[in-house]
């Protein structure tokens, strides 16, 4: 499916976009950032999932079923810390609305 | 189905990287969450309907578990994540990224033993695990494993130091030399997986690829960790993009290189801003015994303040910069100060906030904390912004903050910290140094600020006189 050449040439493009992104940002979104891309790479559940999906032994349905596990708890715990942390950054104008009412 | 689910999952790769793009900026942050979040949703539901797991043998039986796995480690992940405390972040982060780091390991897992199943029952009789996935496949799939595999009990290891449940720095004596025959054992079984199609052989590869996950980690100090923390996120990147290749999913390719790039580009700018080295972070004794050095032929004496008198130099300021340090964050100050700050702007003194870059636990850690008081970003500073600033300042507040600040870092060669990036407190007017005692800092170094001629030192706990500085100004 994706193989050889095409499968080089995702990687580096991938890398460079990784990089691109990463070099313009402040620090104070170094923590936030930092666990977003945490959580991206949750994206591992997608292929927890497959690997149980195609389990044929109990043993590979054991391994798969803690690959999907983990693989959620990267996903979620990576999103909900993520969105808590973003969600208090507010530039200063909504706030002195707020406390003058 | 396939065409469609393989557009899933584009569409998904395209959401992580405007997603993060969106999060690298303040003001789209948020929304860059939701975008990637979005994108997460319909790659896994896409999933489902993947033909790989709906043609199995035990397909029912599989979605079962699957959907029980997804419910039990996303609600306890979503539960523990809406319940840490912001100042705990750092170590959530590492425990979500090492369970990211075992999935893939676990991916490999099944892999390799499927593999080297098929492998010992193939009718030539020496097939191995390489005959049956490919050269490539069979690399790259053992590649993440490692990786992934150290990964995960590395950022465990991690989680438990920064959560206090783990305080030993050493195992063994000669650990770095015990480390790198450990790591040469354990190529040496990832070769034998390659060449074999014993199950044996992967058990024992595990085994101590978890083992050196361990023993890599438990001797990074404290102050170290959050580099720690970014590079087993950008390995646990790497291992989801090579374990994407492993099963052909475009998706996870992407994605996890991009974090693997991303996050080895911030582990830089993280190392760069402690003034230490990635090298040096997993090879030297860490901040412990530098103790020692430095610190004697200061001269002058430390001058006290009352919280009464700060106030009324505070209230009269033009500008006041405030410097927080985690000492601040552990006093649970943030709020505090905040209050003050407001106060003081309806008295028309300029407030700004100024961050040095390992303030906190990690790079923009204190962000966060000030964040979550209720300090918006645009009052908040960068070291860079600020640093010619400090001239026009009239009183640079300090609280539980002391190595940032250190003036010894400049100008004292045989310092611990010389070298190390500061902000330029001293050039304020008055610098208020808020401290509970006249103890030296983290790094175990005397702080010649604290003895300057425009220093005044308010001693107390940060919360309490934090307090007394509200009042101060209040009753003005």
């Amino acid at each position: 499916m994706i193989e050889g050449l095409a499968a080089i040439y995702i990687f580096m493009l991938a890398g460079f976009t990784g990089y691109e992104i990463i070099s313009k940002v402040p620090v104070i979104l170094h923590t936030p950032l930092m666990s977003g891309s945490n959580f991206v790479h949750g994206i591992v559940l997608v292929g927890a999932m497959v690997a149980l999906g195609i389990a044929e032994t109990t043993t590979q349905q054991i391994i798969g079923f803690i690959a999907v596990l983990l693989g959620a708890g990267n996903a979620v715990g990576g999103y909900v810390v993520t969105e808590r942390m973003l969600e208090m950054f507010r530039p200063s104008d909504k706030k002195t609305k707020g406390e003058d009412s | 189905m396939e065409t469609l689910i393989q557009a899933a999952y584009l569409i998904a790769a395209a959401l992580f990287i405007l997603g993060l793009k969106q999060m690298s900026s303040p003001v789209t942050a948020r929304r860059g969450i939701l975008w990637a979040g979005a994108g997460m949703v319909l790659a896994t539901l896409a999933t489902f309907m993947s033909p790989q797991i709906l043609d199995s043998d035990q397909v029912s039986i599989n979605i079962i578990l699957i959907l029980i796995a997804i419910a039990l480690g996303g609600g306890y992940a979503w539960y523990s994540g809406k319940k840490v405390a912001m100042t705990d972040m750092p170590q959530m982060i590492a425990m979500y990224n090492g369970m990211g780091g075992g999935a893939a390991a676990a991916i490999a897992a099944v892999e390799l033993i499927k593999a080297s199943n098929e492998a010992a029952h193939d009718v030539t009789g020496s097939a191995t695990v390489a005959d049956m996935l490919g050269a490539d496949v069979a690399v790259l799939g053992i590649l993440g494993a490692i990786i992934g595999t150290i990964s995960f009990s590395g950022s465990i290891i991690a989680w438990a130091k920064l959560d206090g449940r783990l305080n030993r720095s050493k195992l063994l004596p000669m650990q770095h030399i015990i480390n790198a025959l450990l790591a040469i054992v354990t190529v040496g079984f990832a070769v034998a997986i390659y060449f074999t199609n014993s199950i044996d052989t992967i058990i024992i590869f595990y085994l101590l690829a978890l083992v050196l996950g361990i023993f890599i980690t438990v001797p990074v100090g404290g102050a170290d960790m959050p580099v720690i923390i970014s590079l087993f996120n950008a390995l646990t990147g790497l291992a989801v993009g090579f374990e994407g290749y492993v099963l052909g999913n475009a998706a996870m390719i992407i994605a996890g290189i991009v974090v693997g790039s991303a996050g080895s580009l911030l582990t830089q700018l993280m190392a760069k801003a402690m003034n230490r080295s990635v090298a040096n972070v997993f090879f030297a004794g860490v901040g412990t015994d530098a103790a020692a050095a430095s610190g004697d032929g200061i001269e002058g004496v430390m001058k006290e303040i009352q919280a009464q008198d700060a106030g009324i130099l505070m209230s009269f300021a033009s500008q006041v910069v405030i410097i927080p340090g985690y000492g601040m964050a552990v006093a649970q100050a943030q709020h505090k100060i905040w209050e003050l700050t407001q106060i003081l702007t309806e008295k028309g003194v300029n407030v700004k906030f100024a961050i040095h870059p390992v303030a906190g636990r990690m790079p923009g850690h204190m962000n966060v904390l000030l964040a979550e008081a209720g300090v918006p970003y645009d009052m908040i500073y960068d070291m860079e912004d600020i640093n010619a600033d400090f001239k026009n300042t009239t009183v640079a507040l300090v609280i539980g903050a002391n190595d940032v600040v250190n003036p010894s870092a400049k100008s004292d060669s045989s310092s611990p910290l010389f070298g190390m990036p500061i902000l330029d407190a001293i050039d304020s007017d008055n610098v208020i140094v808020i401290k509970r005692g006249r103890g030296t800092g983290f790094s175990g170094v005397e702080n010649p600020l604290f003895f300057a001629d425009n220093t005044k030192m308010l001693f107390g706990d940060g919360q309490k006189a934090a307090s007394e500085l509200i009042q101060a100004v209040k009753e003005l």
